[in-house]
């Protein structure tokens, strides 16, 4: 990339956006944002086919000496790459959907949204603990108004809960950066990585990150603001809050609790497990019972957000590529779904399952795409879910069974409460004159849609694409928390490879009984 | 030490004291007219007397060389970096309070003189290294800032604010007094010098009932608690331009003598007040953000977080290191930008009669009816609420910083806690101005001066603030080094 600070591009174009569309009218100011948002997926291509897999861990470094305390430090790895390129592909997707059923105080939306965009970005390439700090917590602000001004009824209860219970969750975590900066010497977050804190103090460390990462991710039972959020939101901003935000909580666990703290880590895995396997039968079991389809979705993201954890806490590159994998193809499903509710929320201005019905009929293309997504969010082999699910699972198979057979309920309860829903609102009959009469997608939802169906097909059939830029950083990841890894209950050993080919036929001495011995 | 030699280190005080009595002159014999004159000249003087203090500032001077008087007064970096700070805050509230005055007829030209007098007690105040000195300038602040809460005369609020300001801080001073009485009988001195060597090893039942007395008084002035009572109704009662100021300039007088008298005075005894600070501190932040919670006057919300404020200053002096006095000057410097602008922000939210909107019920949808204002608005609030990327974040990240380093990680994680309860009346703000449908009051334009110093404050509390923190880090650590010249 020659000295091209790419990164730095990527914070600046939407900021500089974002101060624009303050001073303009609603209709440039729409024109700016997906100007900007495309130009910045443009970079996101650029730095994608730029990275050097398998090369050094830290590509497109930049630092400048620019604040007391801490640096102005960025770089990326595989990990934060292919969040970033998440956040970036979202982007433009989240203005096309606000495009119309945002008609209040356009210029000053599209700027939340595009200050949001800085700040996501400068999260996942934040190289000094105290600059993702900033960017961490600087995402209430844009958000909160997000909530606040453009959300539904119940919209103020909501956005002080959503500000509040992350705020809480995301100070103690400062106090602990602040400890560990007096104790190491430095803010560098790459350095830190490498450092060994004594096993008595993370524990305490691992509590506070973990404060924030929990509430972040969110995970049972700090989870609560969640739904609340997602509903009172309106759609571009759910998206983004499942697509990208609530991967914070994951890219925190992987970026700092593991490797700063692998010791605390193994402590507490009975505790991550215990939250996560509660969370996904739970939640599972609340969004069957739902009746606001975006409250459903919200439920269903934490139970695949449960999953994460999981893997995460597993302690093996499976684990750790199914947590990632989950946590990209949750980012473009669950955004999928928010903006299939969108589509028709904003034909018939609500939520509620029961006011639609059998629009097969009437919207078959919308129907397809419906289906693609809630297949994909079910784990259907050949969406992207299925990867990172099947993955995480492996992976976490090797550290428990119950575990394991706990999280797998919940898919089989994910797979119903999704197929009620697409049931509910696609099939059956036309109940509703009203739901009956809407309109089949226009270009624009086309255009919204498309891409994401594509994606979610690509990460399905080629995941190849999107686990080699992390192979490398997993492994290191899982290296670096190798002493600490659990003892599993698999006892998995290998067999006695065999002598023959699969398919031959067994002589009779043989009968086949060394089929290795799982 | 030479006699002429202090009179150059009180260059700064000279000129303001010349200019306050040559200024009062003038209104007397100019009369009622002269108001604005008068206020333009009081500016010039207090930016002159700004610039005599460039030098020690720069070069951080400290030590022997900078002590006058046979050391009963210092002009060391520390006091220079406080008085920028009062100067400043003394311009700013020049500033605004022409045109409020003017609306109710009441603009004279004692209000600049007054306020001149009131700084240069803070300017003594901040060098003082003799409880006598300390005393002068505490006095001489204190008689001007009466005067100035009372200065609507024929509003009797405002004559109520000046009685109870008047009542309560005599109070203080008699127990700052019988404190500094206590310590003289103990150790037979008054300077900082001479109490420091004497507490030095075991400490008297006296000494310590000294001490408590000098900080209880001390922690009257700075408003924390458990003597913070008075804070709500000055500030809410005296007119909007002088609680302004007796929200910024006074407070860091106030603060800055405190750590000079804690780190210098009774720098031998840090454990005897450290649990005294300690306790304000928490009690402050607790207090202040609590009690702001039911507000719905805006001047009575903003005087509780300045009270919450001071607990989270006050944690970088129990801190009683040099990192922790630096944390607590670049905590006043950020703070006074978050005040002067909230303030100001305060005397422009006014509707066409020139009444003030003074309820959040007045200022509910703000920001349809004027957006730049909100904004600004809206920026100051969440930087007073230290989310980052404001630039009040970093006055609480270098404090919380100089807390952990001293080994005090439960009391920097308590106070980081309740910063937590502070932000859901900041973000209350926000709330009625942006999310509320908006009310029938209109509001009126504001005058340039008010927008000037509305867009400097936002843009030092926005993200731009950052590029100066290295800057402003070097000097408060030239500064706070001046306090820590003895082992």
């Amino acid at each position: 990339m020659g000295g091209f600070p790419i990164l730095t591009a990527m914070l600046a174009v939407p900021l500089i956006a974002a101060i624009a569309c303050f001073f303009v009218e609603a209709k440039p100011a729409r024109v700016i944002a997906l100007a900007a948002t495309l130009a910045n997926l443009a970079l996101g291509v650029l730095l994608w086919a730029n990275y050097d897999i398998g090369g050094a861990q830290w590509q497109f470094q930049e630092e400048a000496n620019l604040f007391a305390g801490f640096q102005y430090k960025l770089g990326i790895d595989g990990i934060a790459l292919l969040l970033i390129i998440l956040s970036v592909f979202l982007m433009p997707i989240c203005i096309l959907a606000s495009w119309e059923s945002i008609q209040k105080r356009v210029g000053e939306f599209m700027a939340a949204f595009l200050v949001m965009e800085t700040l996501m970005i400068g999260v996942f390439a934040a190289q000094d603990l105290f600059l993702f700090y900033i960017f961490f917590e600087a995402g209430l602000i844009p958000m909160y108004l997000i909530i606040g001004i453009w959300g539904g009824a119940d919209r103020i209860y909501a956005s002080y809960k959503f500000f509040l219970y992350t705020l809480l969750g995301s100070v103690l975590m400062l106090i602990a950066m602040l400890w560990m900066v007096n104790q190491a010497g430095t803010t560098d977050i790459p350095t830190l990585m490498q450092y060994d804190f004594a096993p008595g103090a993370q524990t305490w460390l691992w509590l506070a990150f973990f404060a924030s990462f929990a509430v972040k991710m969110p995970m049972w039972p700090v989870h609560t603001w969640l739904p609340d959020a997602h509903v009172q939101a309106p759609t571009a901003g759910s998206v983004i809050l499942a697509g990208v935000l609530l991967k914070m909580g994951g890219y925190g666990f992987i970026r700092f609790s593991l490797p700063m703290f692998p010791e605390a880590s193994a402590q507490f895995a009975w505790l991550v497990f215990a939250l996560s396997m509660i969370a996904v039968v739970l939640t599972s079991l609340i969004a069957l019972v739902q009746e606001d389809m975006k409250k459903l979705i919200a439920y269903s993201s934490v139970a695949h957000m449960a999953i994460v954890t999981v893997g995460l806490f597993a302690f093996n590159v499976q684990g750790l590529e199914g947590a990632m994998m989950v946590m990209l193809g949750h980012g473009l499903v669950s955004g999928a779904l928010f903006l299939c509710v969108g589509v028709i929320y904003d034909r018939l201005h609500t939520r509620e399952i029961d006011r639609y019905g059998g629009l097969s009929i009437n919207m078959p293309k919308y129907a397809l795409f419906f289906m693609l997504f809630t297949m994909a969010s079910i784990g259907l082999p050949g969406t992207s879910n299925f990867v990172g699910e099947f993955l995480a699972l492996a992976g976490i198979y090797q550290v428990s069974s119950w575990v394991t057979l706990v999280c797998t309920t919940g898919i089989i309860l994910g797979a119903a409460y999704m197929l009620y829903l697409y049931w509910r609102v696609a099939f059956g009959i036309q109940k509703n004159e009203d739901a009956a009469a809407m309109s089949d997608l226009n270009v624009r939802e086309w255009a919204i849609l498309a891409p994401i169906a594509a994606a979610v097909l690509w990460m399905g059939v080629y995941p190849e694409s999107f686990l080699a830029p992390m192979r490398k950083d997993i492994a290191a990841l899982e290296a670096r928390v190798a002493r600490a890894a659990p003892e599993g209950d698999a006892q998995l050993a290998a067999g006695e490879p065999r002598r023959q080919a699969a398919n031959a036929v067994a002589a009779p001495e043989h009968h086949g009984e060394d089929e290795g011995d799982h | 030490m030479d006699y002429s030699i202090s009179l150059r280190l009180i260059a700064p005080e000279i000129l303001l004291s010349v200019s306050g009595l040559v200024l009062l002159l003038v209104a007397a014999w100019g009369g009622q007219k002269t108001g604005r004159l008068v206020s333009i000249l009081s500016a010039a003087a207090l930016f002159g007397a700004g610039l005599m203090l460039f030098p020690t500032l720069h070069l951080g001077v400290v030590g022997p060389d900078t002590f006058a008087f046979g050391d009963q007064f210092r002009a060391d970096a520390f006091a220079a970096f406080a008085k920028a700070l009062i100067y400043l805050a003394g311009i700013g509230c020049l500033m605004v309070a022409p045109t409020y005055f003017d609306r109710l007829k009441a603009m004279k030209p004692e209000y600049p003189v007054l306020l001149l007098f009131a700084v240069l007690g803070m300017s003594i105040m901040v060098s003082a290294s003799d409880f006598l000195t300390l005393y002068i300038g505490l006095e001489l602040n204190s008689l001007a800032a009466y005067v100035l809460a009372a200065f609507l005369r024929n509003d009797t609020r405002s004559a109520e604010s000046g009685l109870k300001y008047f009542v309560l801080g005599a109070l203080a001073s008699g127990i700052l007094l019988y404190g500094m009485s206590l310590l003289y009988g103990f150790t037979g001195t008054t300077s900082f010098e001479g109490v420091r060597v004497a507490l030095s090893g075991e400490m008297s039942t006296g000494m310590l009932f000294g001490l408590i007395f000098v900080l209880a008084g001390l922690a009257f002035k700075i408003s924390a608690v458990p003597f913070h009572m008075w804070t709500p109704d000055v500030y809410e009662g005296a007119p909007t331009p002088v609680t302004t100021f007796f929200a910024t300039a006074p407070k860091v007088a106030a603060i800055a003598l405190t750590a000079r008298v804690a780190l210098d005075a009774f720098g031998t005894q840090v454990d005897a007040w450290r649990q005294v600070v300690i306790f304000a501190a928490l009690a402050s932040i607790l207090v202040g953000a609590l009690g702001a919670i039911g507000q719905q006057n805006l001047k009575r919300l903003l005087a509780y977080s300045s009270i919450n404020n001071v607990g989270f200053i006050l944690i970088g002096l129990a801190a009683g290191t040099v990192g922790g006095v630096g944390a607590m000057l670049v905590y006043l410097a950020i703070y006074v930008a978050m005040s002067l602008g909230s303030f100001v922000a305060l005397l422009m939210l006014r509707d066409e009669n020139g009444d003030a909107l003074a309820t959040f019920a007045d200022i509910s949808g703000l920001s349809a009816k004027r957006p730049a204002l909100a904004w600004c608005l809206l920026a100051l609030m969440f930087s007073l609420a230290g989310i980052p990327p404001l630039l009040g974040f970093f006055g609480k990240f270098v404090v919380f910083q100089a807390g952990v380093e001293a080994d005090m990680v439960a009391l920097a994680a308590f106070g980081i806690a309740a910063s937590v309860i502070g932000a859901f009346y900041y973000i209350k703000f926000v709330k009625v101005m942006f999310f509320d449908d908006a009310s029938e009051r209109s509001v009126a334009d504001s005058t340039t001066a008010h927008w000037v110093l509305l867009v400097v404050t936002t843009a030092i509390v926005s993200p731009l603030g950052y590029l100066v923190t290295p800057s402003l880090g070097d000097l408060t650590d030239k500064a706070a080094s001046a306090l820590f010249l003895l082992p």
